[in-house]
Formats: structure tokens, C-alpha cells, sequence
């Protein structure tokens, strides 16, 4: 058995310990905001917390998770209730198909905590680990951008 | 995704006495530091039914520490952590520079030094820096523990000189005076999260007579396995930096490296380039 | 009123939480895995298929073309591919066997147990050798001989473009399943009656026996047009012979090695110039690579044909193009569906001329560009919305194109200067809606339904993949009503319960499909009014209104057809006419840098006005714009698939490099509205037109850079050093 805290709850897991992290929160806890776009950890679709870091899920075996902390798109706001990083995408066009926007708000998330100055380049360069093929990246970085500044 | 989790089997060794036993006893296992590239295998099928050595749980090997003669990084500290070290930052920057370069944040979060070594890829981000910094790997073993110059531990195309049962323990960067100059420069398929066609990492050290005491040159990309330029070095060294010094520099590149054509790059584009970057850097233009 | 309004993207709230399902999230009960075993050799004869005797083959179901049913075909424009490989195989990973298990792994596994023995044929895979064509078109206006003695000057040039893949970051997905005599199809995908029409040929099944939903798709542009038609046939083979719900899920490198992309072309220009720059000869030869089967080559081929000559005035133009048969998986729509290729011809043409005559290539453009009352290749008059001048004016000056390229010619003169820079320029038009008579043949309708408790549904089957169709539906209905956005919802695409509107393509949602939406909403308003005396102003009064209107059925649907507006004259025989009802028109300035050291390519600002007839939601437009330029770039710079013995040996993300946040230029979008009366509210095309011409662009910035006009995409750091030494 393979204990880890998910979203702020103490979860666990009976199963192969090599099961991707992505594989056991989407088909064991039910969590299947967390996109697979590759299985080779260039896209950034899986992008995940662990321990407050970005990680690529795709890449992570359950093992290597265990008495860890994993946040997923999950654990931001409701649909009526959005988090002001998530409003800050949907006011700013930072959403299109929206299947990098996960993993996309999950970078974007460690970011803004990191105590990084939130500047054009400075998004730019902590998002460059997750690809979107919609957008252009510009409204994505207005979008946390917004987000920052409204805090 | 091809890979059969319940096919495979997972040693956890919490020390570093376990993990060269449990190595020991499943030799075919697959060791599994940061899983950076192991797992991208993983998925597409190529490792199903096989043991997995997972050391993410031998603490000892995941700390940095730096003493009166250098610093000595453990295997699996990560390419985030050695950005973040102000010992590293100040007396290693070519390596945190490298670091930086590493996919993107997620896998600079996970990928760990020692990882990078022990896949031996001809791309390996951090080989041309630890190669000027004459980093010395921490082999552990069956045989109890010994000491590989970084140009002695690859042995080509993703394989390594460690011996059957051998993991890596640590990476030792012993301290240099402060260079005259040092650069690290990748040239990657595009601006971030890419693979490089060539990279250069240099440092010199450059007399008050304006002679050269010492020069320090490596190429990653460029051959099988990173690669110092020897003869480049050697000659250089009671050189003035001058023009024609600089070109005979340069023209003994290719006695070192020999670059091929692959799907991200070509020979020609590669030797060019290298050419400009060595150059560049003898006459210290690039930063 | 909500048009032009950047009314909040309606799928957002559930994309951001993650609560939208894509196909793999959607919970199917007893779901099975499909896995598709495929053929190694680009040409041959299959001569046995071998299955491991070691194997559990009694936990997979498997299936092969002997297991179909009905017609063992894609059916598509022509008929010729096959949905599973009999006998022959014409490229490498055509789909030979399929097989689903319970288990994901142990399916993948299954199809490592299978042997497939060949007799390999000789394969072609330079479409220069190619003795098959799949179709030609020749278009001819005014005396091509005459024009060229007219010509003062002739400019040669040819020009190569590479394949593209779309490379959504969800791959190819679809579940097939029976329930109570009904196939349902469901996942991800473009064009729900596309994949409906191929579903009845291979099923021999009429449509009440085959439902098709979309669910929450990843992106598209293009690549989700006619493959996934492909993906349902194997889903529901495996599900209907394992009489349980099916998936079939392709991880990355099957889907970028399998699946169509955009057709590499090679366009040769032959041009006749007065002295001053004007166009009096255009001969135009165009060569794309089809792929193995004929697929959508045949429409693709058309809208490059139509496009070739770019948007300027020539009285003398003859184009003689063809699409041709190679040993490599068929190529299909991407975004642009041709233009892009014979664009980047005509476009980066401009710079060999301005050399050759001394005459920028803005005051070329300029001389020769579209005005209103212009006459197309085709013979078409340009009577409304013809904004090509307006872009490029607007778009040079914004960028500061003029002044910034003397100060780049200074700053490139220094040998000391690290870098070199350069700023290149492109237009072009891009036709809204489908080629020629495509429209009338499609004969879409769309709708809007009315229910008893008063809500407003629109009734479309045109899919939201991203680009904002059910925001921008919701808006055009309520403006052609009178009423709030939010009193509109918009159905799911969903073959038993929308119409066909024709498929998510050929910049045809917003304008074609649209405006039957505005004109099923305007019988809407005409029955508010007729029976119940006005369009409800509020809540409660919509509920009384639509029990009125419903009188105790369910609901109301009010329903239009496509109607061709009568001046649209288009003959398919001599390719004549009036190519399309509109055009929408673009101009883009691309500013970068050149390092010396490495050739690497900085964009620094991409600068762009684009003649959309009328913005509905001017961020979701502009959002069109930016991220259709993107790929535009990746094309240009960034992106290659290569091919070796006949299949793409770059099948991964990190391989194939498609632009991340750092190698994307901040962007400065100028809408610019011309209106077009048969548009709803003036709106023409978006979703093709942004990525025409940053190819072009880049190539000419380079060109200004370094003195090197490179006429083959992408502008590689190896092609630029190569064109330097």
C-alpha cells in the first residue's frame, strides 16, 4: 500500500507500486483533470505539484510519491467559484481547447508562489515546460499576469 | 502509453548499504533516479517485465556538500537543487548554467545529476561543464567504492565504464582559482525544453604576461561522448590570444570531436557553429 | 447587444477545473482497449499473418478486414482507402489488425504477438516520380503569351514547403459502443457527420442506427477532419465483435506516425513585370504530395490552386496544379488546407522580384494588391469587403516596417553587432467557406430549438475544438433575437439531435453555419412576434412566450437551409467564377534577429491586421489570430516532419518542435472590419487566414537579414548557415 496526500487528503493506494502517478489519479481517484498530451515529459498536460514543485505525472512512478503531497487542477476553484488565477485565464482568452490548461494553471500556480517577480519573461520562462498549440502564449501570460496582479 | 506497471517489480532500498545489496542480487535491475528518461522508455513499452532499483529513498545521496577543497554533490540531487545552491552559483556557474538548460522546470524538478551521468546520453546537458571542472564520479560497488575522472566514466552512445553492481554515489567538483573567462553556451532545436546540437562549455585562465596559463574546452553533441579539446588546449597553453593563435585553436577542433548528421541537426551546422562559439570565446566575445 | 462584445468563453468554467471530458475521462462502464498492429513496409504484399501461440488470445478480441461487415472503406471524397489493409499495403503503419483487451498493456502487448510476413513492392516516395495523380486543375485567365511579351522583366522562382503535423496536445481518441440497436460513436473530433457517413458504409446501417457525439476535444486544425472517421470504423469493429464499449486512445507517436498532415508542395513561379512593377504574366505550377490514398489531396489541391496567385490583379494567369500518389500515410487538412504552401510561393516570389526590378516588395504589393472591383485568377469581380489595402496599410504602420528596415540595414552594415536583424512582410486573401459549389453541394442547415420552460438551444453540428464556436453561436443568436447571451445555450454535437451543418472546417463555422444560426433565430423572432405579439423581454415573460409558441409540445425547432446568395456564380468544369462568396484578407510584418554565433532566430514582434468582415468576440478572434500565427511560425522556423523509407522517424514532441513560450514573440493584432452582407453581422472567415503567411514573412526578414533568400521552410539555424558559406 502507497500513502500520499492528494488535494489536502491523506489518500491510498493498493496497486503496482511502478503505476504512474498520472495512471493512479486519474483512474484511482477519480481526478482526471491531469491530461496525458505525450508519455515523455515534453508537453507539460500532466503537470502536477509534488511537494509544492511542478512535476510531470507521466514520468513519476506511485512509488516515488509516496508520504508526499500532490495538488492537482482539482484543488483550485469550482466552476462557480473560480480561484483568481483561473477567472484571470477566463477574463484573458488563456484557455482555448483547453487540454494544456491544467497542467498549464499547475505551473502557473508554483510561480506565482515562488515569490518570483511576475513579469512578461519571468512567465515566460517558468511556462516554457508546457506546450499549448491553441493560444500563442500570449493571453496565457496576460492571463497570470491578471492573476498576480490582483492579489 | 505501452508500459505494463503490474509487470514490473520495485527495490526500495533506503540506504546506501541496500541498494548496492539489492543491486547486487537483481543485477538486470533497472536503477531509477528521477525517472526523467528511464520512464519515457518505460511508456513507450521498452522496459515491461523487468525490476526497477528505485533509489529515491537512499538519503544520503541527496545532499550537497561543500568543503575546503570543493564541493561534492550526491546522485540524486536534482538540476533544480543545484541552480539553487549559493556555493554552486558562485564558484560553479557553468554548471548551474547547464542546469538551467535542462528541459523546463518540471524537469529540472525531477532529473538529477547523477541520473544524467548514468544515461550517458552524447547530450547530456551537464557533461562539457563537469568536464572543465575536472569533476571526479563516486562509483559504489560489489567491490567496495572507487574514485572515475568524468572523462573516463562514458564509454559511448548511453553507456558508462561502471561495472556490474556499480551505482553512482556522488559527483566531487574540486574548487578552481577564478578563471579569466568562463562560458556555457547551448544551442539547442529551439528557445527552451530542447535537446542540443551542440554545446560548449570553456574556461581559461589567462597570465599577466597576456599568455595563456591554462585553457579548458569541452563540446557535448559533438561525438559520442562529451569530448575535452585536447590538442586545442595543449596548444594554446604560453599562447597569446592573437588571431592566428586563435584560427590554429579552431583548426585543431576536429582532432577532438566529429559530429554527425541525426534528426536535429547536421555535421556541417555543427562544426560551423562550434567553430564560431570556440572561437567567440577565445577572443571573448560570447557571454 | 452582444456581438463585439468579449462575452466569457461559455466551456472555460469547466476547462479550468478540470471538469470537461475529454474522451479518456469520460467514465464507460466495462470499457475495453483497442490497439492497432500496423504494416512495417511502405509498399507490399501481406503474405500471413501470424499470431503468437504463446499468447492469451482468448482474453482479446481481433479483428482484420475479413471482419467488416459492410464496405471495407473510408468513405470520404474518392472511396479508395481502405479502414483496414487486405491483401496490400500501400504505406508504412496502414492499419492491418486491431485488437482490444480489457487491459491497456496486455493489448499492446498482444499486438507485439502478431507477425505480419510481406512481399514488398517498390515504393515511391519523391513526389516528383510519382506516375500516379490523383486529381489536376488548370485555372486560365486572359493570354498568358501576350503577357509575357508584354513583360519588361521575368522572374523564376520555386519554392518548397514541408509537412506540418497539427500536433494537438490531445491525441486521436474515440469510443464505440451498441446500445439498443444503436451504434454510438463518441470522442474526438471535428465533424460528427463525416464520421457518420463512413460509420453507414461500413456498417451497412442506416443513420437511426448509428449516433455520433463529440465530447470535449483537445484541439483540432485540421487534424481531427477526417481521421478519427478512421478510429470510429476500428473502435466499433472491436466493440461490436466484443459486444462491449471499445476505446481506442493513440498515444503520441502513433498519433503523430499514422495519422494526416499538412501536404508538402512544391510551387513553381514563372512572372512577367512591366518597368514599374505591375503584374502582366503569372505561370504557376503547383505539385503536392498526396500520400497513399487519395483522402481530401482533391479539396486541399483546389483551395492552393485558387489561392496560388496570391491576392493581387493579373489580367494574364494560368495555374496549372496536381496532387499525386506516394508510399507515405495520406496527407490531410491542416489549418489553411493548402493556401499556406502556394502562399509562401507567391508571397516570398515578391522579394526575387524586388531584386530584380529594384522596386520593394511594398511598393510591388502595393501596385498590384486587390481593390475593390479587382477580378480574381478565376474571373470572380471583388464587389464588397475587400480590405487586402486597408491590412497592409494599417500593418506597416504599426510596425514601423519602412523605418525599421533602413535602421536594419545600418545596424546589419556593423561586422561588430552581434546579431544581424531583418523585418519581412506578407499578405494575402483566404476564401470563407467551402471551394466553389462545395457549399451548395453540402446544403448544411442549422437551427435553433424552442422548449416548453423557455430554453434557447442552438442547433448546430459544427464542434467547439477550441476556437470558441459555441461562445460565438450563443452571441450571433441573441443579437439576431434581441436578447441576453445568457438566455442561450448551445447542443452538443450530436448526430441524433442537430442537423448537419457540414463539417468544423474551411473557416465556415462563424460565417456559413453562423449565419443559418442568425437566420433560424430570425424565424424565431418572426414567430415571437406573429403569435405571441413580441420578442419576451424577460425570464418569466420568455416562459409564457415558449408555452405559447410550444403549445404542449416538448419543444420547437426552427430550422434553415444553406441558400446560395444569386450573385455566387461558379462553374467546376472550366474552374470559373466565383471561387467563394467572400475572402477574408491579412497582412502580417515579422521583426527578428539572426545570431551570428549560432543562426538561432529570435522573433522579436510579429505585427498583423487581419480583415475578418466583423469581430463576434474580438478576444476570441484575436485569440485565432495569435494562435494561428503561432503555428504559423512553428511552420516556418521550428517544424519538420522527417521522413525515412517512408515514415516520419521524428514521431515524438521532443523531436518534432513545435514553438514553446520562449520561442513566441509578443504579438500586435489589428482587427480590421469590412463587412460582408451575407456574413452574419458583416462576419467572414478566421480560423484558416493567420496561418497563410508568417511563413512567407519569416522567410523575407531573413532574407533582409542576411542577403539570402531561402526558398524552403523551415528557415532553419542549419539552412541559414548553409546559405551563408
Amino acid at each position: 500500500m502507497i500513502t500520499l496526500t492528494v488535494n489536502g487528503r491523506k489518500q491510498s493506494f493498493h496497486g503496482a507500486p511502478f503505476k504512474r502517478l498520472i495512471d493512479v489519479l486519474r483512474e484511482n481517484f477519480a481526478l482526471t483533470g491531469t491530461k496525458e498530451g505525450c508519455g515523455e515529459g515534453e508537453c507539460g498536460a500532466c503537470t502536477v505539484l509534488l511537494d509544492g514543485e511542478p512535476v510531470n505525472s507521466c514520468l513519476i512512478p506511485v512509488c516515488q510519491a509516496e508520504g508526499r503531497a500532490v495538488e492537482t487542477v482539482e484543488s483550485l476553484g469550482a466552476p462557480e467559484k473560480l480561484s483568481k488565477l483561473q477567472a484571470g485565464f477566463l477574463a484573458c482568452g488563456g484557455a482555448q481547447c483547453g487540454i494544456c490548461t491544467p497542467g498549464m494553471l499547475m505551473t502557473a500556480r508554483a510561480h506565482l508562489k515562488s515569490g518570483v517577480r511576475v513579469d512578461e519573461t519571468s512567465v515566460r520562462e517558468a511556462l516554457s515546460g508546457n506546450l499549448c498549440r491553441c493560444t500563442g502564449y500570449q493571453d496565457i501570460v496576460k492571463s497570470v499576469i491578471t492573476a498576480a496582479k490582483k492579489k | 502509453m505501452r508500459g505494463d506497471a503490474k509487470s514490473m517489480t520495485v527495490l526500495s532500498p533506503r540506504s546506501a548499504a541496500e541498494a548496492v545489496k539489492a543491486y547486487a542480487q537483481a543485477p538486470a535491475a533497472l536503477p531509477l533516479a528521477g525517472g526523467t528518461d528511464l520512464m519515457v522508455a518505460w511508456n513507450l513499452g521498452q522496459w515491461n517485465g523487468r525490476a526497477v532499483l528505485d533509489l529515491s529513498r537512499v538519503a544520503e545521496w541527496r545532499t550537497i556538500k561543500a568543503s575546503a577543497q570543493g564541493v561534492l554533490i550526491g546522485s540524486l540531487v536534482t538540476h533544480s537543487q543545484i541552480q539553487a545552491h549559493p556555493v554552486l552559483q558562485k564558484r560553479f556557474p557553468l554548471l548551474v548554467a547547464a542546469c538551467a538548460t535542462v528541459g523546463a522546470a518540471q524537469i529540472q524538478n525531477r532529473g538529477t545529476i547523477g541520473g544524467n551521468i548514468a544515461n550517458a546520453s552524447p547530450a547530456g546537458d551537464t557533461f562539457p561543464a563537469l568536464a572543465v571542472y575536472e569533476a571526479t564520479v563516486r562509483v559504489i560497488g560489489p567491490a567496495g567504492q572507487r574514485v572515475v575522472p568524468i572523462a573516463d566514466i562514458f564509454a559511448g552512445v548511453k553507456k558508462t565504464t561502471l561495472k556490474p553492481g556499480e551505482l553512482i554515489e556522488a559527483i566531487f567538483l574540486p574548487f578552481v582559482k577564478t578563471p579569466t573567462r568562463g562560458v556555457f553556451r547551448k544551442v539547442g532545436t529551439r528557445a527552451a525544453q530542447a535537446i542540443s546540437k551542440t554545446m560548449f562549455a570553456g574556461l581559461i585562465w589567462i597570465g599577466k604576461d597576456k599568455k595563456v596559463t591554462e585553457a579548458r574546452l569541452s563540446f557535448g553533441s559533438l561525438a559520442p561522448t562529451v569530448r575535452r579539446l585536447h590538442a586545442a588546449e595543449s596548444f594554446l597553453r604560453g599562447r597569446q590570444l592573437d588571431p592566428i593563435s586563435i584560427n590554429a585553436a579552431a583548426e585543431l577542433m576536429t582532432s577532438d570531436v566529429s559530429p554527425i548528421d541525426d534528426i536535429r541537426s547536421t555535421r556541417e551546422y555543427r562544426l560551423i557553429v562550434s567553430r564560431n562559439l570556440l572561437v567567440a570565446f577565445l577572443k571573448g566575445e560570447v557571454k | 447587444m452582444s456581438v463585439g462584445k468579449n462575452e466569457p468563453r461559455r466551456d472555460g468554467p469547466a476547462k479550468l477545473t478540470g471538469r470537461a471530458l475529454y474522451l479518456d475521462d469520460v467514465p464507460i462502464p466495462g470499457c475495453w482497449h483497442g490497439v492497432t498492429v500496423r504494416s512495417s513496409v511502405p509498399h507490399g504484399k501481406i503474405k500471413s499473418i501470424r499470431y503468437d501461440p504463446g499468447f492469451a488470445w482468448d482474453e482479446c478480441v481481433v479483428v482484420t478486414a475479413k471482419d467488416i461487415p459492410g464496405k471495407n472503406v473510408v468513405a470520404l471524397i474518392e472511396s479508395d482507402q481502405p479502414l483496414l489493409a487486405d491483401g496490400i499495403v500501400r504505406h508504412r503503419e496502414e492499419a492491418i489488425v486491431l485488437i482490444a483487451h480489457a487491459d491497456r498493456a496486455t493489448a499492446y502487448e498482444a499486438a507485439k504477438r502478431v507477425t505480419i510476413e510481406y512481399e514488398p513492392l517498390p515504393p515511391v516516395f519523391d513526389m516528383e516520380k510519382s506516375d500516379k495523380t490523383f486529381k489536376s486543375f488548370l485555372i486560365e485567365r486572359g493570354d498568358l503569351d501576350a503577357g509575357f511579351s508584354a513583360a519588361d522583366v521575368v522572374v523564376e522562382g520555386e519554392y518548397r514547403t514541408p509537412s506540418q503535423e497539427q500536433a494537438y496536445i490531445e491525441n486521436n481518441a474515440i469510443a464505440a459502443y451498441e446500445e439498443n440497436g444503436i451504434l454510438i460513436i463518441t470522442g474526438s473530433l471535428q465533424c460528427p457527420y463525416y464520421v457518420l457517413k463512413a460509420m453507414k458504409q461500413i456498417f451497412n446501417r442506416d443513420e437511426s442506427k448509428i449516433r455520433v457525439i463529440q465530447t470535449v476535444t483537445g484541439g483540432g486544425f485540421g487534424g481531427k477532419e477526417e481521421y478519427p472517421s478512421m478510429i470510429a470504423g476500428h473502435a466499433a469493429l472491436l466493440a461490436l465483435k466484443a459486444g462491449r464499449p471499445v476505446k481506442i486512445v493513440y498515444d503520441r507517436h502513433e498519433d503523430m506516425a499514422a495519422t494526416t498532415k499538412r501536404h508538402p508542395a512544391i510551387v513553381r513561379h514563372r512572372t512577367g513585370l512591366t518597368k514599374d512593377g505591375t503584374l502582366v504574366a503569372q505561370d504557376i505550377e503547383v505539385v503536392m504530395d498526396g500520400g497513399a490514398y487519395a483522402t481530401l489531396s482533391a479539396v486541399v489541391l483546389s483551395r492552393g490552386t485558387l489561392h496560388a496567385a496570391g491576392a493581387y490583379e493579373c489580367q494574364n494567369v494560368r495555374v496549372r496544379s496536381k496532387v499525386v500518389m506516394t508510399h507515405t500515410p495520406p496527407n490531410g487538412a491542416f489549418r489553411g488546407f493548402g493556401a499556406p504552401q502556394t502562399l509562401f510561393a507567391v508571397e516570398l516570389h515578391w522579394e526575387k522580384i524586388a531584386d530584380q526590378l529594384k522596386i520593394d516588395s511594398l511598393t510591388l504589393r502595393r501596385r498590384n494588391i486587390f481593390k475593390l472591383g479587382s477580378t480574381t485568377a478565376t474571373g470572380q469581380r471583388l464587389l464588397e469587403s475587400v480590405g487586402a489595402e486597408e491590412c497592409l496599410q494599417r500593418t506597416v504602420k504599426k510596425s514601423q516596417y519602412v523605418s525599421k528596415r533602413k535602421a536594419y540595414d545600418r545596424w546589419n552594415k556593423n561586422p561588430r553587432n552581434p546579431t544581424w536583424k531583418g523585418i519581412g512582410l506578407s499578405v494575402c486573401h483566404h476564401g470563407a467557406g467551402f471551394t466553389g459549389s462545395g457549399e451548395v453541394y453540402l446544403a448544411s442547415r442549422a437551427g435553433i430549438a424552442l422548449t416548453r420552460s423557455g430554453e434557447l438551444i442552438v442547433l448546430a453540428a459544427s464542434t467547439e475544438i477550441g476556437q470558441g464556436t459555441n461562445t460565438m453561436f450563443a452571441q450571433v443568436a441573441a443579437d439576431a433575437l434581441g436578447a441576453p447571451v445568457s438566455w442561450f445555450s448551445v447542443e452538443t454535437p450530436d448526430t441524433h439531435k442537430v442537423p448537419d451543418s457540414g463539417p468544423t472546417v474551411a473557416s465556415r463555422t462563424c460565417m456559413v453555419v453562423g449565419g443559418l444560426v442568425s437566420r433560424a433565430t430570425q424565424e424565431l423572432k418572426r414567430a415571437f412576434e406573429a403569435e405571441y405579439g413580441r420578442v419576451p423581454q424577460t425570464p418569466a415573460d420568455l416562459k409564457k412566450a415558449a408555452a405559447a409558441l410550444c403549445a404542449g409540445a416538448p419543444a420547437r425547432r426552427f430550422e434553415v437551409s444553406y441558400e446560395k446568395p444569386p450573385e455566387v456564380a461558379w462553374d467546376d468544369a472550366t474552374y470559373r467564377g466565383d471561387a467563394y462568396g467572400v475572402y477574408s484578407y491579412a497582412a502580417i510584418v515579422v521583426d527578428l534577429e539572426i545570431d551570428k554565433l549560432t543562426y538561432e532566430v529570435r522573433v522579436r514582434k510579429v505585427t498583423t491586421a487581419q480583415d475578418i468582415g466583423k469581430a463576434i468576440n474580438p478576444l476570441l478572434a484575436k485569440g485565432q489570430i495569435i494562435g494561428g500565427s503561432t503555428q504559423g511560425l512553428g511552420w516556418a522556423l521550428l517544424e519538420e516532419p522527417i521522413f525515412k523509407d517512408g515514415v516520419m522517424v521524428n514521431s515524438q514532441l521532443t523531436n518534432y518542435v513545435i514553438p514553446t513560450s520562449l520561442d513566441t514573440p509578443p504579438f500586435d493584432v489589428i482587427l480590421v472590419e469590412k463587412p460582408y452582407s451575407r456574413g452574419p453581422f458583416g462576419a467572414k472567415g478566421v480560423g484558416e487566414l493567420p496561418m497563410d503567411i508568417p511563413g512567407p514573412a519569416v522567410a523575407a526578414a531573413i532574407k533582409h537579414a542576411t542577403g539570402r533568400l531561402i526558398a524552403t521552410l523551415p528557415q532553419t539555424p542549419e539552412r541559414i548557415a548553409s546559405s551563408l558559406t
